[in-house]
């Protein structure tokens, strides 16, 4: 395992998180290289939401730790509010505010978080919303909007604090198939100017465009990770070849 | 050119509606002029028209009932806003998950517990009574300022616990959300949270202050003159109740336009149809 900070924006190292009984995460390794997209793959429950909400703090790993450019944010005495800052998460459900329009949920967290001024934070607000296609419904609350137009915009809040790396969590599950691709895009665009990048998703032909590595997690371990074309088109484990004709036959 | 059938749904349609009305005029007709024959016939009748329902006595007494309701407005007005910041304060340290709130947090259970569970006549009693008689320097002997203080206290325990219900109703994906982009956990209570909650038991809120309007009359006791007790006192030289019926018209006046509002943000259902 190569030492944290090692070109590493994001390194996992033996994390374990159980809820009760029931543990979740049993020992993960696993890191993200700077300009490097790791698409994590599995089953419903394998541990994806897990690994990323303990990644962004949100909730405390039991063991291991977790580096961001080399420094442990698992510490105990790290302020967890300065590590959010420096990450993106995008959630399932979207989670947009509902109170507030469009724009104002892209700038509410560069304003009250990284203290940037309204005028240019709604100026950059403007052009991330227009970049991902959301030109003139800054004004729109998220009822207004589609499910693509609102994952969309919950895409460009977790981009406007200029974030060390993104973590995506199954982004495009919650949405109606044709409105999957607009989403994908997004992801692609962001992949395209050199997004560190971690993305939990059941999309695997999008996996295999996207990502530049692949874990398959089950029952809260990696079981696989390697390069797209060999996880996804020959896997060496028997569990990931289960879960890839399952994945096929629906 | 619309199809004959649904011409004959547009006419089956209307048959209905207005055998809906026909029937709901009928039967308003039916039960309230029963009502009102039964009340109008019934052997007391005259006697009860002349004690409280006596034109004459209603335009004498009236200024003054409605003078001594201007009190009962500004009460409410001033405990109102006093009781929207007390019980939104008591919420939020009943909220709050840090340790060092702790004792703060046992005095809101208490506080809650406390203030609900008098009956607020004998809050309104205790204070009014007991706080003079401690001989205290500096506290307040008016009997307004005590009976509002009593209102705000038993109020402040209903409309925390009315808030409270509001902010755990917010989906905790929105916390999440919050502390994602970088908010801290004030923030994410002030920017995201709390006015989501808000929104969501703004009728509730409204709601417990319909109570509030006639509950003002309890300060009463204490002797200051608001509405109900100038219509005693003229009740009492007069030996007739119409100058009661004349508050009873005012509290309606502040009640009733209050309770529409209730019935608007809670949506149509509400509404008389």
């Amino acid at each position: 395992m190569s030492a944290p900070g090692g070109g590493a924006v994001l390194e996992v190292r033996g994390v374990t998180k159980a809820f009760g009984e029931r543990e979740v995460l049993r020992g993960i390794d696993l890191s993200v290289r700077e300009h490097e997209a790791v698409a994590l793959i599995g089953a419903s429950g394998s541990g994806k939401s897990t690994l990323l909400r303990c990644i962004d703090l949100l909730e405390e790993v039991d063991d291991g730790d977790v580096f961001l450019d080399g420094e442990t944010i698992t510490d105990p005495a790290v302020d967890p509010i300065a590590v959010r800052r420096r990450l993106g998460l995008v959630f399932q459900a979207y989670n947009l505010f509902p109170h507030l329009s469009a724009l104002e949920n892209v700038v509410l967290g560069e304003m009250r978080a990284h203290g940037i001024g309204r005028a240019e934070a709604e100026e950059r607000g403007r052009a991330l919303l227009a970049r991902f296609g959301l030109g003139g419904r800054e004004d729109d609350r998220p009822d207004n909007l589609s499910g693509g137009q609102q994952q969309r915009v919950a895409i460009a809040r977790a981009f406007a604090g200029r974030p060390r790396a993104l973590l995506l969590d199954e982004v495009t599950s919650a949405l109606d198939p044709e409105l999957v691709g607009e989403v994908l895009e997004a992801v692609r665009d962001l992949k395209g100017e050199g997004m560190t990048m971690l993305i939990a998703t059941h999309e695997m032909g999008f996996a295999r465009e996207v990502a530049d590595r692949v874990a398959f997690l089950h029952e809260g371990r990696i079981l696989e990770l390697g390069p797209p074309e060999q996880v996804l088109s020959a896997p060496a484990e028997d569990e990931t070849r289960r879960f890839l004709r399952r994945i096929q036959a629906n | 050119m619309p199809s004959e059938r649904r011409l004959e749904r547009e006419a089956a349609k209307r048959r209905r509606r207005r055998r809906g009305q026909a029937i709901a005029a009928l039967s308003s007709v039916v039960i309230l002029g029963g009502l009102a024959t039964l009340i109008l016939t019934s052997p007391g009748w005259p006697e009860v028209r002349e004690t409280f329902f006596n034109w004459e006595v209603f335009k004498e007494s009236f200024p003054d009932v409605a003078k001594a309701f201007w009190l009962d407005v500004k009460i409410f007005l001033v405990a109102e806003v006093a009781i929207l910041a007390v019980g939104l304060l008591v919420a939020l340290v009943r909220i709050a998950r840090s340790a060092a709130l702790f004792p703060l947090r046992l005095l809101a259970v208490v506080f809650v517990d406390l203030f609900r569970g008098i009956p607020t006549i004998l809050l309104v009693f205790l204070i009014g009574f007991g706080v003079p008689a401690l001989q205290l320097s500096n506290t307040p002997n008016d009997p307004i300022v005590l009976g509002a203080f009593a209102l705000v206290l038993s109020y402040s325990a209903y409309v925390a616990e009315v808030y409270r219900a509001g902010i755990n109703s917010v989906h905790r994906g929105q916390r999440d959300a919050a502390l994602a982009v970088g908010l801290t956990e004030g923030q994410a209570m002030r920017h995201v949270i709390l006015p989501q909650a808000i929104r969501r038991v703004a009728p509730p809120l409204l709601n417990d202050f319909v109570a509030l309007q006639k509950d003002v009359a309890l300060i009463s006791i204490l002797g200051p003159l608001e509405a109900f007790r100038e219509a005693q006192i003229i009740e009492s030289l007069t030996f007739n109740f119409t100058p009661l019926v004349a508050a009873a018209l005012l509290y309606l006046a502040v009640t009733v336009p209050t309770a529409r509002i209730v019935d608007r943000m809670g949506g149509p259902e509400g509404a008389v149809r």
